[in-house]
């Protein structure tokens, strides 16, 4: 895991790493040409220091590994999934304040 | 010139290049601003303003290769923080501004006491993009449907997509998705573009770009995804269907001055009214960059205006004993 708690996933490693996690895992679908996805973040940074325990966090590069994107018909970034037990629980497309973050993700928390 | 008890001497509302540029200029001047930059969103208003969602800035002076329009606005926002201007990332959701010290609300608008009181204020919320207003949009917004060519062009490799829009957001996006999409149709409700000219020229010279003129969208066609759209002729009335699976809207931008409805003066439109360089109708209440300026709407204008609200609320200050009634000329 990285320093900064946040798993770093690519298209070889995704199932693997989200089937091992025993708590819902938020994967932050980004790009570095993309804005919203800078502006989000360290709050996803905050996030992750913060629910540490109840909540699992990762991003994966979409520009490295267009698989991902594709199967889960990422169209838009920064899109979060919120997946548990190794589906798709939540989708969260669009930048948002860590106010409204906290808020979707309260069913996981 | 410091802040006395829980009074600012500056509150910044908006961090797009006119508000950072105030907050870089008002820092170096010992004024302590507070910038309250916005929470971020892919919709609406947004902290770095609307170059976070562009890529290539060519026309920004002092960037002979261009320079990608969020990592601009980094070294605008590290320029102020440098110079010691604090930063909040949050919305403002009401602001007080009849009496000073005013008040300024972060979080619950109902709150008895605001969350800062300040001598003056530098209003740079800019503005947003409109949406077209037809059903489904915001549903479709992430499957389809787009506020956002720079972020989510790179979905569309390899299929027919549309721009709605004939300004010169609009064309720009035209023109840099067709990296990625195999044909770019632009949608415009008149006969011609409002674009400047060299960007007109360069997406005519694309063959990839298609243009359907004196249309609107009508409707949007997809069930999970977006399939199509559904466009009027706006001369004949006919509708047509165009087989798109990306529509990206740029269709032009609504001032952000909810907050201050009934408190400042606005145009009819909703753009705050200026006079004197950058004074707004209350004393101590300053604003600059796109939520006042319905011409130019450049960033390097937006720049410039937010270093004269910078001067002009240094000045104010100075020239105002805090506390006291005794106010000058406005």
């Amino acid at each position: 895991m990285a320093a900064d708690g946040i798993l770093t996933l690519t298209d070889s490693t995704f199932d693997e790493q989200i089937n091992a996690s025993d708590v819902p895992v938020v994967v932050d679908f980004w790009a570095d040409w993309c804005g919203p996805c800078k502006m989000i973040a360290p709050i996803v940074g905050e996030l992750a220091v913060e629910q540490a325990g109840k909540l699992k966090f990762a991003k994966i590069d979409v520009d490295a590994n267009p698989d991902a994107s594709l199967r889960y018909g990422v169209m838009s970034i920064p899109t979060l999934l919120v997946f548990k037990d190794g589906q798709v629980a939540k989708r969260l497309v669009g930048a948002k304040g860590k106010g409204q973050l906290l808020e979707e993700l309260g069913d996981f928390i | 010139m410091t802040s006395t008890g829980d009074v600012r001497n500056l509150v910044i509302i908006g961090s797009g290049p006119a508000g950072l540029t105030a907050a870089i200029y008002t820092a170096r001047a010992n004024l302590a601003p507070l910038v309250i930059e916005g929470e971020p969103s892919s919709t609406s208003d947004q902290p770095g303003g609307q170059l976070m969602l562009t890529t290539d800035v060519e026309n920004y002076p002092g960037f002979p290769e261009g320079v990608m329009g969020p990592e601009l606005m980094e070294n605008f926002r590290n320029q102020a923080a440098r110079f010691g201007a604090e930063f909040l990332t949050e919305r403002v959701s009401r602001v007080d501004l009849s009496q000073r010290p005013f008040g300024i609300w972060v979080g619950d608008p109902a709150a008895p006491e605001p969350t800062f009181r300040a001598q003056s204020i530098i209003v740079s919320t800019g503005a947003q993009s409109l949406l077209l207003g037809v059903e489904r949009e915001q549903e479709l917004i992430g499957h389809g449907v787009s506020t956002c060519a720079t972020c989510d062009g790179f979905f569309f490799r390899g299929q027919h997509i549309a721009v709605v829009g004939g300004g010169d957001s609009a064309v720009e996006e035209a023109t840099f998705l067709t990296k990625f999409a195999d044909t770019v149709t632009l949608v415009h409700r008149r006969d011609q573009l409002r674009a400047s000219k060299i960007m007109q020229d360069r997406a005519r010279a694309n063959p990839k770009i298609r243009f359907q003129w004196n249309s609107t969208v009508e409707s949007l066609v997809g069930d999970e995804k977006l399939a199509g759209v559904i466009l009027r002729d706006t001369v004949t009335g006919e509708v047509s269907t165009l087989d798109v699976t990306g529509l990206f809207v740029a269709i032009g931008h609504q001032p952000n001055t909810g907050l201050f409805k009934g408190q400042l003066e606005l145009e009819g439109n909703g753009y705050l009214i200026t006079h004197d360089g950058t004074r707004s109708s209350v004393q101590g209440v300053f604003a600059c960059g796109d939520v006042q300026d319905q011409t130019y709407r450049q960033a390097i204008t937006a720049a410039g205006s937010g270093c004269m609200a910078a001067i002009d609320a240094e000045r104010w200050l100075e020239s105002t004993e805090h506390g006291t009634t005794d106010l000058p000329d406005w």
